[in-house]
């Protein structure tokens, strides 16, 4: 496999009034799956769009391998890419969807079969695409993503509309694509989508990069020193803020509690004889970690109640 | 893995031409893979054989035995003619001359609202079934009411002739061989205002001279008819055309006129050798009521001649006789209805589900996108066009033929003008179409301008429009297109209706389709302006 990245760097672009992309950067490495994960109208959308040079930025560069994609002659060989499972005729058939596009790219029809076999739908590709579930349609455009056989792929949301099975079989396929050395861009909103498939992940909010690190990296940074405590005494949340503690409260009888080690919560609730039933370590999950970071990024969230330190 | 895959790519990078060959081949696998659109085609082309060979237009040709038949004189020049005229004749051996005074020229038009017309250019009542007879009348002059002096080669109709005459509201004209006419002195005759006319013959040339007052002489003009015999006849005619008059948009009301023309003071020079006159209905039907008949009568030095009919080319539609060949490709419009609904889908559906962007990453070169997609749509809207107008220009004619309808004769070349024609007007409406859509990208608003620039304009101006409007729609819009297919001539010198119902357009065939032809460029130019500029 050789070498080729997505890069993009300092992409910005407005829509009327609305900022879009703010100085978007990231590169995406081969041999890895890249998470790009954001809230809704965080950019992940129009940052593939202006990648694939169906949008234009209006500052910034997007290169696929140092080209910019307009300048690519047979682009599907260079980056595979899905967007949107529902862009198709419904009145055409899977294959000869396929099939116009393995035409545009000088490719055979032999192509086209070994995609449909690749994506698990020989059983549907004479059928007409129209009558697809959405996880079928997220498998048709798969298959038209990998006919070029690129280096690069990039997935707008590609678990959308699975059932359970299917996102199985997609999480094991983006891993093994990786594993053949492509670069691979996955964009979710959700990122416990892809907590078991993401080697990297790149978080965006507002359109540009919060973060931009290894999942692993993640995890550990997200975890930090918090603590979950279950007690049902009202004064437990003054003495860990006397103490210089964070305290949220994260449920009817749950607070968390960061900024004091689980030993140093113990101590000090038992000099206060306040009352508690659990203590324990919190275990981050990247979903935790992802909401930490877009905090500030989303736009309209819901007030967290937080309590006063 | 596909590091090789990269490298022959860029070696190709430099090949143009095998780009936008996939770019074609792709649109192409798109078009056939819609069952919709291959169908719609279809359709299209059964839509144009269909009303082309089933066609609601009856005749009496042929359909009375065989004295009913319709054949028209040849003239020679070799175009069909009129050739029927009320004549007073005698030889004339050799070179000579022929001089005298009109002072009156009256006559009796159709009293109006014969019924109206079908828009569908129905055979003229000129036809062998004789009508008119009995008809109310009013007086007054036809435009192109004719009397004067006349020189035949023979009385046989189409034979050569050149002729001096007061009209009836184009003052004095010299006239020959049907096809020729130039203008002389303006003004009518009545009897405080008579007009003197001669007519000399010198070898093959014939001129004419038209007076106020007998003495001095105007030369309107002078005409060479190749072969004429030394002996030719010579003499007074009187004719009255058809008359025709628009009811509403597409209806007309024609019925046959006469007019009675006064001479005195006729003076011959040369050999004159029978010396005595001949009155005799030259032409028309056989069965014609008294009215078309005519007559003449000799008093003292004067002559009165009546008489109706026209020595002119023919025409067809209101004034004429029958029907062209441009009649069989009447369904046209529907045909084309069917194949900009396709053509702007072809587009637009993309747009609406999306695949435009599945489009334009396979093939980032969008100007190449929107051309190959014009050239496929072209290139099977041709092809269609071309199969559907050859069937009915081939068997549409016979068709009408049976059915009783005269069918002017075309030449192979204009038949193969009107298939062509036919096949290139639906293929570039399709372009046409396709290059809306692209701009507009949204079917029902695309599908809907796309209809009211090139389908309507015809329509309106075909069924409810005044032929003024009519014939500005036909200028100016996209549907001026359709006058690639009209195959019937138009001449000053003959009043008729000459509608774009009944097959006639107000530019010539490929000056209309140059119109059509610089919308379409003006849209794919903006088309692809906007595809390259806006986001997908």
């Amino acid at each position: 496999m050789n070498d080729t990245t997505i890069v993009v760097s300092g992409l910005r672009k407005r829509f009327g009034s609305t900022t879009a992309l703010d100085g978007m950067s990231f590169a995406v490495q081969p041999g890895q799956v890249t998470g790009f994960v954001g809230p809704n109208g965080a950019g992940k959308s129009t940052t593939m769009r202006v990648i694939l040079g169906l949008d234009a930025a209006d500052e910034g560069t997007a290169l696929i391998g140092g080209r910019p994609y307009r300048s690519l002659r047979r682009p599907l060989c260079h980056v595979g890419s899905l967007l949107d499972a529902g862009a198709l005729q419904p009145s055409r058939t899977a294959r000869n969807h396929l099939l116009w596009l393995a035409h545009s790219q000088g490719l055979t029809a032999r192509r086209v079969d070994a995609v449909i076999e690749q994506a698990g739908l020989r059983a549907v590709a004479r059928r007409r695409a129209g009558g697809f579930s959405l996880g079928m349609r997220q498998r048709l455009g798969i298959a038209a993503a990998l006919l070029g056989d690129p280096p690069a792929l990039m997935l707008d949301e590609p678990f959308n509309g699975m059932d359970p099975e299917g996102i199985v079989w997609m999480r094991g396929f983006l891993r093994s694509l990786a594993a053949q050395g492509r670069a691979v861009l996955v964009s979710s909103h959700l990122m416990s989508e892809l907590q078991d498939t993401a080697d990297h992940v790149v978080v965006a909010g507002r359109g540009k990069v919060i973060a931009d690190a290894s999942v692993a990296q993640l995890l550990a940074a997200a975890s930090g020193d918090r603590v979950t405590l279950r007690t049902t005494a009202p004064s437990a949340a003054a003495v860990l803020a006397q103490a210089g503690a964070t305290v949220t409260v994260t449920g009817p009888d749950t607070l968390t509690v960061s900024g004091l080690a689980a030993g140093a919560v113990v101590a000090l609730l038992s000099a206060g004889a306040v009352p508690f039933s659990e203590v324990s370590a919190h275990r981050a999950t990247l979903e935790d970690a992802y909401l930490e970071l877009t905090r500030d990024a989303v736009e309209f969230r819901a007030a967290a109640p937080e309590v006063a330190r | 893995m596909t590091s090789g895959t990269v490298t022959r790519d860029r070696t190709a990078a430099g090949a143009g031409r095998d780009g936008f060959a996939r770019v074609l081949r792709a649109e192409w696998t798109k078009f056939r893979t819609v069952r919709g659109w291959a169908v719609g085609t279809l359709v299209a082309v059964a839509a144009i054989v269909g009303l082309g060979l089933l066609p609601g237009l009856q005749g009496s040709c042929g359909k009375q035995g065989p004295a009913s038949t319709c054949t028209l004189p040849v003239g020679p020049g070799g175009q069909e003619v009129s050739d029927s005229f009320f004549f007073v004749h005698q030889p004339l051996a050799g070179d000579g001359s022929i001089t005298v005074r009109m002072t009156s020229l009256t006559g009796l038009l159709p009293a109006g609202s014969a019924g109206p017309r079908g828009p569908a250019g129905s055979p003229g009542p000129a036809g062998p079934a004789g009508p008119g007879t009995g008809e109310e009348m009013r007086a007054g002059l036809a435009p192109w009411t004719k009397a004067g002096l006349i020189v035949k080669a023979s009385t046989q109709l189409g034979s050569a002739y050149a002729a001096v005459m007061v009209t009836g509201s184009h003052g004095v004209r010299m006239q020959d061989d049907y096809v020729h006419d130039t203008a002389g002195p303006p003004g009518t005759v009545t009897p405080a205002a008579p007009r003197w006319l001669r007519l000399t013959r010198a070898g093959d040339t014939l001129t004419g001279a038209a007076s106020a007052d007998g003495t001095h002489w105007t030369t309107i003009g002078s005409a060479h008819l190749a072969g004429l015999p030394s002996t030719v006849q010579a003499g007074l005619f009187t004719a009255s055309p058809q008359y025709v008059e628009a009811i509403g948009a597409a209806g007309a009301s024609t019925g046959p006129s006469q007019a009675t023309a006064a001479f005195d003071h006729l003076d011959r020079q040369g050999t004159w050798p029978a010396n005595a006159w001949t009155g005799e209905k030259i032409g028309g039907a056989d069965n014609a009521g008294p009215l078309e008949r005519g007559g003449f009568d000799q008093s003292g030095g004067g002559f009165t001649v009546t008489g109706s009919g026209d020595i002119a080319p023919a025409v067809s539609g209101a004034a004429g006789l029958g029907t062209t060949i441009t009649q069989t490709l009447a369904g046209t419009f529907a045909g084309l209805l069917l194949v900009v609904v396709v053509a702007t889908m072809f587009i637009t559906a993309e747009y609406r589900r999306g695949l435009i962007r599945t489009t334009l990453a396979a093939s980032p070169r969008r100007g190449r996108v929107l051309a190959a997609k014009a050239l496929v749509l072209g290139a099977v809207t041709a092809l269609a066009g071309l199969a559907a107008a050859a069937v009915v220009v081939t068997f549409g004619q016979r068709i009408l033929r049976g059915n009783g309808v005269y069918v002017h004769p075309a030449t192979a070349l204009t038949e193969v003008r009107l298939i062509a024609g036919t096949a290139a007007l639906l293929a570039v409406a399709a372009v046409l179409a396709l290059a809306i859509g692209a701009a507009l990208r949204r079917s029902t608003v695309a599908v809907t301008a796309v209809i009211v620039v090139i389908v309507l304009p015809y329509l309106l101006s075909i069924s409810v429009l005044p032929a003024g409007a009519a014939r500005w729609l036909l200028r100016i819009t996209p549907a001026a297109g359709f006058a690639v297919q009209q195959s019937a001539a138009s001449y000053p010198q003959v009043s008729n209706l000459y509608t774009p119902a009944d097959g006639y357009f107000p530019l010539a065939p490929w000056t209309g389709f140059a119109v059509l032809c610089a919308w379409t460029a003006l849209a794919l130019a903006v088309a692809a302006f906007l595809l390259r500029r806006r986001d997908a």
